[in-house]
């Protein structure tokens, strides 16, 4: 076996490992209320799987360092696989203070999804270009992801909190707002459903497009529903454009983008509205027995315990040792780049959060919006930004 | 200043919420912190007179009051972020791309973006984080930092300070942890302060009074990290000036050695050699890579010879220069000396060095040479005298040739990229010249009568380093508060200031509270350990969210 067969069978393993461990914390939850927060034979179980999962992960995380010589963490799949790792090893830990099982029943699909997620974009190694060529990769990269993993961990309680504390039932602006939270999750499962099953068909259309006077060609994974401005389609025996992207959406890739976006749409609708059917209510309101026995003070601690420590890592990843590589490299530590203001945009963020804390009526169910957003702050970061905002970061 | 007598006999300010001695309730100020109608006792600073919650009177008292708060700091914070958003809607100027229309934002943004474009650029948003009004926010952002940190940490060092292990029952009893057990042996009492010992807290016992406390440090992280901040936007000031910061780009030919700009002409610089290297395509591990990519830059590099000018003040004298550093410039390995940084930015290959030409007759179909001559394409001169007599004036050089919408020729940039000349060839002893013009693939004659023809023999090339010369003074300073930042925000956020109070009740009644600063679970653990085998009531947590 060659270590790239190693490294991505083990990236597999942990993958159905984290799932395994997401129905033993499942079962440890306990609705009654005696013996809440106390270890049990299911909740270890489902520790010892994770743990196994996570060195499974890092065998892939090794070898594949091996193999290209490099920390894999230089393209969008190899970081976003990483920061679900890192979400992962954050979890571990805050079990292992917590002793928190049902935290577990969420923040492992979360991170499955992240990892799957990340699994949907090109997953070939590429050689490092100059500006990437520095120790300062590992140590940036990885704290950033360190980072971001323990203030998923916040996002994580956040969400929990406000499907246990908000009252589902009856409908109203709030849980409509968690429902469309929770409807957000379910787009990241449809991108990876639908690119998972027009990949395994090695489904391709190929336009020609039209770049000022220039032929370009443009590649389709997916039925193009939005073509590419100014595009011939050039694969026969594929599905007719139903429209061309506008113009103001620019660049070669903007096609084909559009195109995943209206796709992801589609079928993250679709999975919703199944297991909308199959449950015959909101998600929301489904998921509310499932974290009932839980303690909210104990959710809205981890909450705001997982900002406290997970800021001043982004801190010290995110923007520090970010400034001291930039420095090294381009010749200044800060440039306003869409990704450092982003970073800025987190820190800025989290900082407020932190203040709000303060002041009282700012706990609980603020608190846990807050967690949400500031999650999707670092989410828009990671996807936004290097996808769509040109910037030095984009290197998917 | 009315100063407030206590009841415990201990003076405090005016504006004392809790007695800094006892944390009895001062009446009449409890609406201060909030604590009018409820249950608990807001400890966010310990009850301490804050200047802001005391004087509002004087128009400085407001000003003070105004950015002392939290809520306006905050709001502050948020301003700053939205402002920030908008800024990466479109990108900011100095990111327009090299294939726009236009470079100049009045054109690009409204070419590209349409209308939104044009009101991105007339709000300003183009250079947003450059803008007098999001410079001005975020100083803002300073005062307040600093009008914060002011007005808490100075009464709450001196109610830290004046803290007994005596509190007054009110205090106590409306604590977030509290108990009371009665019938307490001192063997308990003992075996609890143990229990506290062992989870390292320090102990304070008067009069029989116990106050266990640890991690009183962490208390003063917020103020540490926020003088962090105020050094780096210290330095952000600084950097605006000359003396501490300076940055120069310049373009180096190989084989050049030119004086660095910035300097003073105190320094040269001779560029060696340029070296651009690509990763090797037939690497397996990286063939889904080469897909995409033909070329997959690894190395830019520029070998130079740094050499200070030693009498670079005598006016007129010819610098004497002394080689004082050899370098290969690449990316994340600049090259330093002095207080000036050389960091390898750009690179252009290829660019034309010298072009040789030489003179035939237009209807002699072997091109006999008649002369010939070579111009330096970054140093042309304007007459070349050749060997034999022929005389050839250099009347117009284009640099990088273009002809523009009128037809004219014309230079889009100063470099050697696309050389064309017209020059004026006077052939032996002739006052008479004849006008050509020559470019690469060209070679026209203006008039069509020209006996004398010239033809480009060879042409020689080389590769420019963009260099980035910077001089940051700074740098140290943004360090330095980052470092302080991030002590600051460890102290505070990694550990809690725990405090139990052990307080013995006329009747052998003990009551027992705790209060820390986050991590509730925490300190709830350690009385649980230390009271585990005693008779005395573990802490009722007062505050639990209604389930």
């Amino acid at each position: 076996m060659d270590l790239y067969s190693i490294s991505s069978g083990a990236l597999l393993i942990a993958f159905i490992l984290y799932l395994v461990a997401t129905f033993f914390f499942g079962g440890a939850i306990r609705q009654d209320k005696s013996e809440r927060h106390q270890k049990t034979k299911a909740g270890s179980i489902g520790l010892v799987i994770t743990i196994i999962g996570f060195a499974s992960q890092l065998v892939y995380f090794i070898t594949r360092w091996m193999l290209t010589g490099h920390a894999p963490v230089s393209n969008l799949f190899e970081f976003t696989t990483f920061l679900g790792m890192s979400m992962i090893f954050a979890f571990i830990i805050i079990y292992i203070y917590y002793k928190t099982a049902f935290l577990g029943v969420f923040a492992l699909p979360l991170a499955t999804i992240i990892i799957a997620y990340a699994s949907m974009f090109s997953t070939g190694a590429a050689p490092l270009v100059p500006s990437l060529q520095s120790n300062w990769l590992h140590i940036h990269v990885t704290t950033v992801a360190l980072g971001q993993g323990i203030l998923f961990i916040s996002f994580v309680a956040g969400l929990m909190y406000l499907i246990r504390q908000i009252d589902q039932t009856k409908l109203t602006f709030r849980n409509g707002m968690l429902e469309a939270v929770i409807y957000c999750i379910f787009l990241f499962i449809g991108f990876i459903v639908i690119t998972t099953i027009f990949n395994a068909v090695s489904y391709q259309a190929t336009f020609e497009v039209d770049r000022d006077g220039q032929a370009v060609m443009a590649e389709y994974q997916l039925p193009p529903l939005a073509a590419p401005k100014d595009s011939t389609l050039l694969s026969e025996n594929v599905m007719n454009p139903w429209f061309e992207a506008p113009a103001w959406m620019h660049g070669d890739e903007a096609g084909r983008k559009l195109n995943t976006v209206i796709w992801s749409f589609f079928t993250g609708t679709i999975i919703y509205g199944i297991a909308f059917l199959i449950s015959r209510k909101r998600i929301g309101k489904r998921l509310h027995p499932l974290v009932k026995g839980v303690k909210p003070d104990m959710l809205d601690e981890i909450m705001y315990r997982s900002v406290a420590i997970g800021f001043p890592v982004f801190t010290l990843g995110g923007l520090i040792f970010a400034a001291i590589w930039a420095q090294l490299a381009w010749g200044r530590f800060w440039g306003w780049d869409p990704k450092e203001v982003w970073a800025l945009i987190t820190w800025f963020f989290y900082a407020a959060f932190l203040h709000l804390r303060l002041s009282r009526g700012w706990h609980g169910e603020k608190s846990g919006w807050l967690a949400v957003v500031g999650f999707a702050i670092i989410m828009f970061n990671l996807i936004v930004v290097n996808l769509i905002l040109a910037s030095l970061h984009s290197y998917a | 200043m009315n100063k407030i007598k206590c009841e415990c006999g201990h003076i405090n300010p005016e504006g004392t919420v809790l007695c800094e001695a006892c944390g009895k309730p001062v009446e009449g100020n409890q609406h201060i912190d909030g604590n009018d109608g409820k249950k608990l006792l807001n400890m966010r600073y310990d009850g301490s007179a804050r200047r802001s919650q005391t004087y509002q009177k004087s128009i400085i008292d407001k000003i003070w009051s105004f950015f002392s708060s939290v809520k306006v700091g905050v709001w502050l914070i948020v301003l700053a972020l939205i402002a920030s958003i908008f800024g990466t809607i479109f990108p900011q100027e100095q990111f327009i791309p090299q294939d726009a229309v236009s470079r100049d934002p009045a054109i690009f943004y409204e070419d590209r973006y349409g209308i939104w474009g044009l009101m991105y650029y007339q709000l300003g948003f183009h250079h947003m984080y450059s803008s007098y009004w999001f410079i001005t926010l975020i100083a803002l952002i300073g005062i307040s930092l600093v009008i914060c940190s002011l007005d808490r940490f100075v009464p709450l060092f001196r109610a830290l300070r004046n803290q007994k292990p005596k509190k007054h029952k009110k205090f106590l009893s409306r604590q977030r942890l509290y108990s009371e057990s009665i019938n307490v042996d001192d063997s308990d009492v003992d075996k609890l302060v143990q229990g506290l010992k062992n989870s390292r807290y320090k102990i304070t016992e008067e009069d029989g009074q116990i106050l266990a406390e640890k991690g009183r440090f962490s208390r003063w992280g917020p103020y540490v990290n926020h003088i962090g901040l105020i050094i780096i936007l210290i330095a952000a000031i600084l950097r605006t000036t000359p003396i501490m910061f300076t940055e120069e780009y310049m373009w180096v030919r190989e084989g050049e050695q030119r004086v660095i700009p910035g300097t003073n002409n105190q320094y040269y610089i001779e560029n060696k050699d340029f070296i651009l290297e690509t990763h090797d395509q037939n690497d397996e591990r990286f063939q889904e890579a080469f897909l995409k990519e033909e070329e997959i830059a690894s190395n830019f590099q520029t070998d130079v010879v740094v050499y200070e000018a030693k009498n670079a003040d005598v006016v007129g004298a010819e610098p004497e220069l002394e080689p004082i550093l050899e370098h290969s410039i690449k990316m994340n390995n600049p090259a330093k000396f002095d207080k000036y940084t050389l960091y390898q930015q750009g690179y252009q290959l290829n660019e034309f060095d010298n072009m040789s030409f030489h003179i035939h007759e237009a209807d002699d179909s072997e091109e006999k040479s008649l002369g010939d001559f070579t111009i330096n394409l970054s140093n042309p001169e304007s007459v070349y005298e050749l060997d034999s007599g022929f005389r050839v004036e250099l009347t117009n050089y284009y640099p990088d040739y273009i002809m523009t919408e009128n037809g004219n020729p014309a230079s889009e940039t100063d470099f050697p990229r696309n050389p064309a000349f017209v020059v004026t060839v006077y052939p032996p002893d002739s006052e008479e010249g004849e006008v050509s013009f020559l470019g690469i693939g060209r070679n026209i004659d203006a008039t069509g009568e020209n006996q004398y023809k010239v033809a480009i023999d060879d042409v020689e090339f080389r590769d420019v380093s963009g260099i980035a010369v910077s001089s940051d003074r700074t740098l140290p300073y943004f360090f330095a508060g980052a470092m302080i930042f991030m002590i600051g925000v460890i102290q505070g956020m990694y550990w809690q200031h725990r405090r139990v109070w052990i307080n013995k009740q006329k009747g052998n009644t003990l009551l027992l509270a705790a209060h820390t600063n986050k991590n509730w679970h925490g300190i709830k653990r350690d009385i649980e350990k230390a009271v585990a085998d005693t008779n005395i009531t573990m802490v009722e947590d007062q505050q639990e969210i209604d389930e």
